[in-house]
């Protein structure tokens, strides 16, 4: 346990790929999380720019360390666009089930179940 | 008169008769008078060209044989055999000419005497119809001059033979009578038709004149004299059957049945001589023992035959056991080598046989008439015993009669003394050259039997009382178209019309007529023509002698047992009752084949049938019950274990459903899960991998 704490502590400031896929990870993890526990349909959206942030950190990673070209960080602004794009009619959405169900629940917004 | 139209005019005297029976047979109940007088006109026709055609070639072509061939059918070349035609044609030679003129000659008689006989029947159109293609078959077999054409005609004789036997077919005796002789007479062309075809099988040919050439050659069947006799003996069974000869006799006197013009025209004159004419036609190829053979059958047909006939009462029973016993005459004469004899007595026995049956008819007519006016439906009207004395009210009938019964009892001046006396000293001179002394014995004793039977027919129905004097105020002699026939045939009885000279038969049939030379192979053939002629020369003298001796003696005790009644015959029948009920029962033949071959077949049909109901229709059934058995186990096993395999797999189906239908739960989050715990897994997995 001491050797695997020392070994870490060596990696920990040593930054390559790595770190910042790990970061990209837990990110991914949580937005997840956010979508799959929260019952806002808010909630839910801001999980999703999690994921998608998660993405971008990805690709920002490998375009630095991997690529030798910008594609990578073209993808991201793309993707950052996107999820722009994604919010502003996410939210109209939302807008209009809380319209028509007075409610933003997602468990409760189920008539297109049957 | 060149030949292509003598020719021509036979072919005429051949198709006439069919057109008539077409023409009558289709439309003769619209016909005025039924047709009879279409049908009757035909065939008078048909004589009067057969009598030139007879003239002419007796005057021009006395020794020519005129033909006319086609090709029936070309095979071309068969494998095994090489090129293969089927000829066929007609023929004429003075035989042919002379049967000619005898058939349409008693046909148109018959026809004449039908017209009165027949007045009123029910079917009078069809039977003159039947007449019609009668005539013309038997103009078939008498024309053609191969086996092919004459079978066909031989066949169709049957036919109408059949028809008319049973033209009274509501009686189930006529309808039996028919079949009887139909049936019997194929016994006797099955024997024919091997015999035709062992010959077609050697000589590739239907035609007489190719098969005899063919033998003179040299070719026998198969190698072998032995083939040659079994196919002379084979044709002579269809003789058998259609002359009604020993054993196949017993199918002409049930034909009785028939109406006696009908009788008289086809069972006693021309069908049944056609076996007689057969012999007559392949009498070159016949062996030594194949003629034998012919001879004994012919004997004894003649006695067995000439003693049933002495214990009949029925008038047309003795006629018929009469003809028989005629024709076994005929046969027995061809068999001995009397050639010329033979068919001689085919034409005269033609004459005087038709006359008698036509004046039993007349007979047989006044007692129904009389019966009728009495309104006795059960009094037999053709039972000798039940006429006498009618004498004095059919004189026409009477005297033709007479003459008819002197002409087969062969009295001088007859006819029929001509031709008896002829085959008489045949069998002599058969006996003088091969030692076989019973064929004479038994002729001389059948004509006295003969002279016996027939005047005692003679005496009982004309001569005497009648058996009931109120009847016999009822009877009258027949009209003209019944009795002119009558009178016509008597005065062809006479032996003016055969020969000059009355104790001679070398008149003109016996010139025209000569015994054709054997073509077959010297080690088996019949002593020749000329042997055997100067042998039947010497023995003349004595067989006229002979025959007159035992036909007086019969005649003399006809009159002493019935006229004069100085002999009892019911005392002398009741001393040999044995033999006289094995006559009375004609020697039993009927029952004998009904037990034997009726009743064998029958059992063996049974036998049969029994095969076919428990094995074959066991098999049958039992193949049925095992596929039924089998089936119901496939039928089950589908529904059990196929059905259940479908049915287990929608239940499956079913089941998975509504497993698998709470993961569907309709929320993202659940299915967010769910693939982020696939990608996980297939993660692992790979990298486990």
């Amino acid at each position: 346990m001491q050797a695997f704490f020392d070994e870490f502590l060596q990696w920990l400031p040593n930054v390559q790929l790595a770190h910042f896929l790990i970061v990209s990870a837990i990110l991914f993890s949580l937005g997840i999380y956010g979508i799959v526990t929260r019952r806002n349909a808010i909630l839910v959206l801001m999980g999703v720019e999690l994921v998608l942030n998660a993405a971008n950190i990805n690709f920002i990673a490998f375009s630095r360390y991997g690529g030798v070209n910008m594609d990578g960080q073209l993808a991201a602004i793309f993707v950052i666009i996107l999820a722009a794009a994604e919010a502003a009619v996410a939210l109209a959405i939302v807008l209009n089930i809380y319209h028509r169900f007075q409610t933003v629940n997602v468990d409760e917004v189920s008539t297109l179940r049957e | 008169m060149s030949q292509e139209l003598l020719l021509t005019l036979s072919l005429i005297v051949l198709v006439a008769p069919l057109l008539g029976f077409t023409l009558v047979i289709f439309f003769g109940k619209k016909l005025p008078r039924q047709g009879d007088w279409l049908e009757t006109s035909i065939i008078s026709i048909a004589l009067v060209l057969s009598f030139i055609i007879l003239f002419q070639k007796l005057t021009h072509y006395h020794d020519q044989t005129l033909s006319l061939n086609f090709t029936w059918v070309d095979f071309h070349n068969v494998p095994g055999i090489g090129p293969m035609k089927i000829v066929l044609g007609f023929a004429i030679d003075n035989l042919a000419a002379i049967m000619l003129v005898v058939v349409t000659l008693i046909s148109t008689v018959v026809h004449f005497f039908s017209i009165g006989y027949m007045q009123g029947d029910v079917r009078y159109s069809r039977y003159f119809a039947f007449l019609g293609i009668f005539s013309f078959s038997m103009l078939l077999i008498v024309l053609s001059n191969n086996l092919f054409l004459l079978y066909v005609g031989w066949e169709l004789v049957g036919l109408s033979s059949y028809l008319l036997i049973g033209h009274w077919y509501e009686k189930k005796s006529a309808s039996d009578a028919a079949i009887k002789a139909f049936i019997v007479n194929r016994i006797g062309d099955i024997g024919f038709f091997t015999g035709i075809m062992i010959l077609f099988a050697t000589f590739h040919t239907f035609g007489l004149q190719e098969i005899f050439d063919g033998i003179k050659n040299g070719t026998i069947p198969y190698g072998s004299e032995g083939w040659l006799t079994a196919a002379g003996v084979l044709i002579f069974c269809g003789a058998v059957g259609k002359s009604a000869q020993f054993p196949l006799h017993v199918w002409l006197p049930d034909a009785m049945e028939g109406p006696t013009p009908v009788s008289a025209l086809i069972h006693a004159a021309t069908m049944v001589a056609a076996g007689v004419y057969l012999v007559a036609r392949t009498f070159p190829m016949m062996t030594a023992d194949a003629l034998m053979v012919i001879a004994y059958i012919g004997a004894i047909t003649a006695f067995i035959s000439a003693t049933i006939a002495i214990a009949q009462n029925d008038i047309k029973k003795v006629l018929a056991y009469s003809t028989v016993s005629q024709l076994g005459y005929m046969v027995m004469a061809l068999g001995v080598g009397a050639y010329t004899a033979g068919v001689f007595h085919l034409v005269t026995h033609a004459m005087f046989k038709a006359g008698l049956f036509l004046g039993s008819g007349s007979v047989i007519h006044a007692m129904h008439h009389a019966l009728h006016h009495q309104n006795d439906h059960h009094t037999d009207a053709q039972d000798i015993r039940n006429m006498g004395g009618l004498k004095s009210k059919m004189p026409v009938t009477f005297w033709t009669f007479v003459v008819f019964t002197l002409a087969i009892s062969g009295v001088p001046l007859t006819s029929g003394f001509l031709s008896k006396d002829e085959i008489l000293a045949g069998t002599l001179a058969f006996s003088g050259l091969t030692g076989h002394s019973l064929v004479p014995l038994i002729g001389f004793f059948v004509a006295g039997l003969t002279a016996f039977y027939m005047f005692r027919v003679v005496i009982l129905t004309f001569l005497g009382e009648h058996s009931d004097p109120h009847r016999l105020e009822h009877i009258h002699e027949s009209p003209k178209v019944m009795t002119l026939p009558l009178v016509l045939l008597a005065i062809l009885s006479v032996f003016i019309f055969y020969s000059f000279n009355p104790f001679s038969a070398a008149g003109w049939i016996a010139h025209a007529v000569e015994r054709p030379e054997s073509v077959v192979p010297a080690v088996v053939a019949a002593p020749s023509a000329e042997v055997f002629g100067e042998a039947a020369h010497h023995a003349h003298g004595t067989a006229m002698m002979l025959s007159l001796l035992v036909a007086g003696l019969g005649m003399l005790t006809a009159f002493a047992t019935y006229r004069w009644k100085k002999i009892n015959a019911d005392k002398i029948a009741a001393h040999v009752a044995p033999l006289h009920k094995f006559l009375m029962n004609k020697w039993y033949f009927d029952e004998l084949y009904n037990g034997v071959v009726v009743n064998g077949t029958l059992t063996w049909t049974n036998i049969l049938r029994w095969f076919d109901d428990t094995i074959v229709d066991g098999a049958v059934n039992g193949a049925g019950s095992v596929t039924k058995v089998s089936s119901f186990i496939s039928g089950k096993f589908d529904s059990i274990v196929i059905d259940g395999f479908v049915n287990m797999t929608a239940y499956l189906s079913g089941f998975a459903g509504l497993v698998l239908r709470k993961v569907q739960t309709g929320k993202i989050q659940t299915y967010i899960i769910f693939a982020v715990f696939s990608v996980m897994i297939f993660y692992f997995a790979f990298r486990i991998w």
